[in-house]
């Protein structure tokens, strides 16, 4: 055995003996059963040891809807870069660990990657206060952590220097890109609908700061609590000369509160502007839902492939198998996270370039990998970025990319906007760069 | 109108609390997920016969509570009746109930919410917003339901059996009451009443595993505020609670709903910690 060997540390206490008195002694304990094979073929040629990536998901929890996708596009994108001799020749070995999208949980979760499992980084988390919950532990432990949530909490600068965003853009830029559209075509006296905590505050400040930029006014603010069942006593307090309804909403009620939102306007609605995360998941042709009709969504990557549809997500739908209407190709009823879960396809190709960049050889190198991925600038539209080209801001630790504006008619969505990186730039100091690694 | 609604299906699944309370003595804090599980199985049962809304739906109102309450049946001869119906050893029980029945539930029908089509949809269309009609139908259907339980305590035989051992368990039993009997029906009949809340409710919400947490803590509320062992209590609080809450959510904030409700809780165990109907501890 050589003693300098780069593979896992969970393998370096581990002899060819022992290794296979565990093979043979070991039959019921399947953890055994994978790694001792592995590990003996790998003790000859080091550089070829897989990569560990830990994948942190919402496997349960309010966020299973998420998770469920997350997976789907997570498992396509690692099969594929396996396939095609995987990260500076070494495969990826998936390590998956569910948080039951808890705050708390996530830690632990950061915590047994890498005390337990021993990955080389983590990734993956979505709901914002999660990552908010877990990416301390994720510096204190010098573990980096790429998240694909969208909050504003990293480029913020809130965060530290382990964490990154390369995947998906933040709430920020997306709502910054969004006002000025809302503003000039469907009014600008807004009410906004929002959950209560992190996620739905960035939109909260940042939107109300960029309507008001373009000219609007915020009518009326409705947050409403992440574990609210039942929204019906929440739509009397928009005001009545409301012009446009801003919602977002997430969590299993995403469905109950678009249909409530149906049953109190009826036909005299406002104008109605949603965060697709308000359906994420959920069917646009589900009852009670006509009333949607002509009123527009965000996306951030169009669910029903139009007559814009690239080639290169033509290659992510079929690959992570969704069917030109966003849903599985095996479950008609089983709608995607369409315009999300690209974030953790694209993640992952970064994480690659920036393994393959800094040389990374083990969790030695980890300073180099953080060095890296800041050094990286652009991101182009390809099979590897799929929702398109996309730049990077190396101090924020974020990536910014292009939004889409869709019309509900006939119960499905058709893109009539799209924005331009520049829509949603906006100015902070944040620095990550400075922190001491 | 909002508040009607919560206040019905908030005093049915809070009198099932209070019949156990009352009767056995036991704090349930698993019943929640008797609620819940109504919930999933009225999904269950509608997914039957998708074809047939209507008929799954009256499927689901009678066969999902029967189904909870032979769960409930079953819980009591494995754990409570063995813990002889000891009030702190059952409160301990009732919460690995909870975690069993919510881990089940995960385990079997999975972490996403599942959408029920209600039996009937209409628009109640007012000047200014328009309304659900199924809630309607909720509010009919509880009301009847908790007619027929005060009913049923009230003129039954079953009922005067109940209350006798509610009164006192020995003397009772001393009577010839089947007192072992009368705690397992009363605690299916707490967990059935959960039930059909579930099932009512769910055309509106979600079935989904997490679900039973929040009747869970406003049973309590109620049932606290109501007095323990005061079924006239239990009904009275729930309305006080449900439409408070639905007034106080449409003029001020949703929040400040619950902060009132959970500050009368407070106010309650201060100064009448019987609860507003309940009587004093013999």
């Amino acid at each position: 055995m050589n003693p300098k060997s780069p593979i896992p540390a969970s393998s370096k206490s581990v002899t060819r003996r022992s290794a296979l008195k565990k093979l043979g002694a070991a039959a019921g304990a399947a953890s055994a059963l994978t790694l001792a094979p592995g590990f003996v073929r790998y003790a000859q040629a080091q550089s070829s040891a897989p990569i560990k990536l830990g994948f942190q998901v919402h496997s349960t929890g309010i966020g299973a809807a998420y998770g469920r996708w997350y997976d789907r596009t997570t498992q396509a994108a690692v099969a594929l870069i396996n396939e095609a001799g995987g990260i500076s020749g070494r495969p990826i070995e998936l390590v998956s660990e569910d948080d039951g999208t808890d705050p708390k949980r996530g830690a632990e979760v950061v915590e047994k990657f890498a005390s337990q499992h021993k990955v080389d980084l983590v990734f993956g988390t979505l709901f914002s206060h999660v990552v908010i919950g877990a990416a301390p532990r994720a510096g204190e432990l010098k573990m980096p952590y790429f998240v694909v949530s969208e909050g504003y909490h990293v480029a913020s600068g809130a965060l530290n220097r382990y964490v990154f965003q390369p995947g998906i853009t933040d709430v920020r830029s997306q709502v910054s890109a969004m006002a000025p559209w809302i503003a000039g075509n469907l009014g600008k006296k807004v009410t906004m609908i929002f959950p209560d905590y992190a996620f739905g505050h960035d939109h909260r400040d940042f939107f109300s700061a960029a309507i008001e930029k373009q000219g609007g006014s915020i009518a009326a603010l409705l947050p409403i609590p992440p574990t609210e069942a039942s929204y019906t006593k929440y739509f009397p307090q928009i005001p009545a000369d409301t012009e446009v309804i801003y919602h977002v909403m997430v969590g299993p009620g995403v469905l109950t509160f678009v249909k409530e939102m149906g049953e109190h306007f009826g036909s005299q609605r406002p104008q109605i502007f949603g965060f697709v995360d308000s359906l994420e998941a959920v069917d646009i042709a589900s009852p009670g839902l006509e009333f949607l009709d002509g009123t527009y969504f965000w996306e951030a990557n169009p669910r029903y492939a139009g007559p814009s549809q690239t080639e290169f997500d033509k290659f992510f739908r079929e690959k992570v198998g969704v069917d030109a209407n966003g849903a599985s190709v095996s479950d008609p009823k089983d709608i995607s996270t369409y315009s999300h879960m690209f974030g953790c396809w694209e993640t992952l190709y970064v994480i690659k370039q920036a393994i393959e960049a800094s040389g990374y050889q083990g969790p030695a190198d980890r300073a180099k990998l953080i060095e890296a991925t800041e050094a990286m600038t652009t991101f182009a539209a390809g099979n590897e970025h799929p929702q398109g080209d996309k730049t990077f801001d190396g101090k924020r630790h974020q990536c910014y990319g292009h939004q889409f504006i869709s019309k509900v008619e006939n119960q499905k969505l058709n893109v009539v906007h799209q924005t331009s990186i520049e829509d949603g730039m906006y100015e902070n100091d944040t620095d990550y760069t400075k922190q001491a690694l | 109108m909002e508040g009607t609604v919560t206040a019905f299906v908030l005093a049915l699944t809070a009198l099932g609390l209070s019949l156990v309370f009352g009767v056995m003595r036991i704090v349930n804090v698993a019943h929640g997920e008797f609620f819940m599980l109504g919930a999933v199985l009225a999904w269950g049962f509608t997914a039957l016969i998708p074809e047939l809304p209507f008929w799954g739906f009256m499927l689901a109102l009678l066969a999902a509570p029967v189904c909870v309450a032979a769960i409930a049946v079953i819980a009591d001869a494995l754990v409570l009746r063995r813990l002889n119906y000891e009030p702190e050893a059952t409160i301990v029980a009732t919460i690995g109930l909870l975690y069993i029945l919510q881990q089940s539930v995960l385990t079997l029908y999975g972490p996403n919410a599942q959408p029920v089509v209600a039996p009937i949809s209409f628009r109640v269309v007012l000047p200014w917003f328009g309304y659900s009609g199924y809630k309607l139908v909720v509010i009919g259907a509880a009301a009847l339901l908790l007619i027929g339980v005060w009913y049923a305590i009230t003129r039954t035989k079953f009922g005067l059996v109940m209350r006798a051992t509610q009164f006192d368990r020995e003397t009772a039993q001393a009577f010839g009451v089947p007192v072992k009997l009368v705690y397992a029906a009363v605690f299916a009949l707490g967990a059935a009443l959960a039930a059909i809340a579930g099932v009512l409710v769910v055309p509106l919400q979600q079935a989904h595993y997490l679900m039973g947490l929040d009747p869970l803590l406003l049973s309590f509320i109620v049932v606290i505020i109501g007095g323990l062992d005061s079924l006239k209590g239990t009904v009275v609080a729930a309305f006080i609670i449900g439409l408070s809450d639905g007034i106080i959510s449409m003029f001020f904030s949703p929040t400040l709903a619950k902060i009132i409700a959970t500050l009368a809780v407070a106010l309650v165990l201060v100064w009448r910690p019987q609860g507003l109907f309940g009587a004093r501890a013999r």
